[in-house]
């Protein structure tokens, strides 16, 4: 565990990786196999690492990689607050100790109808909860990204009301295959694919798997999340994957895998059944 | 103006798709391939609407006549994009499942319009040859009007696709709106002054002081 944690931090100062980003060599080392992993083919990191939707940077998913070249995510503060009882503020570093890495290989579904397959590395979300101890009315956590236009272009513009900001129901937050990520392909998350820690939610939409975070809030009500406030008809908050709900301008039945031509049907809830259990007796066409 | 610039013009306005090809054929198309693709020739489709409708302000503008000679050839190679862009979406989108097609068109109205806009530009490239020129005479000016309609859904089939970050859209509808514009006030500007002219001695009957 501890030899597990140590490994994890060195070699923080190469982490800014140039584009088209070559993975160099295993920062992970002892990686722990995942029983959530999937079996099917990875996406190629190259892929993965280029072509990322983080307005933050860019609107032009194939720009973010280039523009968060130098995006510093060291020193990094990451602050708990809310109905939790140990409210504080975790050097991210700290946080990245707190288990011992995991490699879990995830579907990941974007809302705009492509998908990819991605070894994070992280350990479950639940752990930080657990650790900070949130009180009884906190019904939901809040996720927020660093807001910095100094380094993120993207937010100079108004394109999005910053910082962006998702959330999660508690029991979805604390079910396992919530994921904490701070990594991926056994290496530092490249800055572009949310590094320094983010979250992986993967039987959601991409976008609820908020990036850069530097503040996790308790709330006894729903978060508005950034999507949601920003056109409310066609992005919800809930946002599982749901090839029976379509968005209102194009249809979710299929998704293209980056990397193979012919589309493949959409499956419930991105193939994670596992997590039906949290919607049983909600009307998931209402609850978008 | 000299006989080889016809010739390459033509060629330039293959440019993009070559451009394409030699991409696909080194895999440098990115992630996406087909989205790159897509996004591509409806933009092509876009700037050759554009284009086409720039001649004939151009030609009065400036007084030169002979563009008038590629306004035939820019508004083809529109049609031709806006193919390319149409069989992407049938075949490498929908993989020719008409059922989807139909649903699609029926549902989205960002591809009800765009469809629109692609069916208004087929009688406009039927009729674009010297023989349906003559046999339409005046009609075919009056016809080929209906290129305002096709580029106005054009624009607004790309506007209601992005997701949030209009800027590209608007681009296009800026330079769109300039070059209807353009249209409205050489049709209407005679039209008011010829009515004042009209007008005028009316006027100056019943208020003799002024």
């Amino acid at each position: 565990m501890a030899g597990a944690a140590a490994a994890v931090v060195k070699g923080v100062p190469e982490l800014i990786s140039p584009t088209p980003v070559v993975l160099a060599d295993t920062k992970f080392q002892n990686l722990q196999k995942s029983s959530f992993s999937t079996t099917e083919k990875i996406t190629p990191f190259k892929d993965v690492s280029n072509y990322n939707n983080y307005y933050e940077f860019s609107t032009d998913k194939y720009e973010p990689a280039g523009l968060a070249k130098n995006f510093k995510t060291r020193p990094w503060k990451v602050k708990i607050d809310g109905h939790v009882s140990k409210k504080q503020e975790f050097q991210v570093d700290d946080i990245i100790k707190m288990a011992a890495p995991e490699e879990r290989i995830y579907r990941h579904r974007c809302v705009e109808g492509w998908s990819i397959v991605v070894p994070w590395v992280g350990f479950s979300l639940s752990v930080l909860i657990n650790k900070v101890q949130p009180l009884a009315k906190a019904k939901f956590v809040e996720f927020t990204t660093i807001y910095d236009p100094g380094q993120m272009p993207g937010q100079r513009g108004n394109v999005l009301d910053w910082p962006y900001i998702e959330g999660l129901r508690m029991d979805e937050a604390m079910h396992p295959l919530a994921l904490l990520c701070f990594g991926m392909y056994g290496d530092l998350l490249p800055n572009q694919d949310g590094a320094p820690l983010r979250i992986v939610v993967p039987w959601k939409y991409g976008f609820k798997s908020a990036k850069a975070i530097v503040r996790i809030r308790f709330t006894d009500s729903q978060p508005v999340n950034t999507w949601n406030k920003t056109a409310p008809n066609e992005y919800g908050f809930y946002s599982n994957v749901n090839p029976n709900v379509d968005h209102p301008r194009w249809s979710q039945a299929k998704e293209r895998r980056l990397g193979e031509f012919l589309k493949r049907p959409t499956l419930m809830f991105n193939g994670y059944d596992q997590v039906a259990s949290l919607y049983s007796g909600m009307d998931l066409k209402k609850n978008v | 103006m000299v006989r080889w610039f016809k010739p390459v013009v033509f060629l330039a306005c293959l440019g993009p798709l070559a451009r394409l090809a030699w991409k696909a054929y080194n895999q440098a198309l990115g992630a996406n391939p087909i989205e790159v693709i897509t996004h591509s020739t409806g933009d092509w489709t876009l700037i050759f609407l554009l284009v086409t409708l720039a001649v004939t302000p151009l030609r009065k503008l400036t007084g030169q006549l002979w563009l008038i000679r590629y306004r035939r050839m820019f508004g083809l190679f529109a049609f031709f994009y806006v193919v390319l862009h149409f069989l992407t979406y049938i075949w490498l989108d929908k993989f020719f499942d008409l059922h989807e097609m139909l649903a699609d068109i029926a549902k989205r109205k960002f591809i009800t319009v765009g469809f629109t806009g692609f069916l208004l530009l087929i009688p406009l490239a039927v009729t674009s040859t010297s023989g349906w020129i003559r046999r339409l005479g005046k009609r075919w000016q009056r016809l080929h009007q209906l290129i305002y309609f096709s580029a106005t859904a054009g624009v607004i089939h790309y506007w209601w696709l992005v997701k949030k970050d209009i800027h590209k859209p608007l681009e296009y509808a800026v330079v769109l709106g300039i070059l209807l514009g353009y249209r409205l006030i050489t049709w209407a500007v005679p039209k008011l002054r010829a009515s004042r002219t009209r007008s005028v001695p009316a006027r100056r009957l019943e208020l003799p002081q002024e």
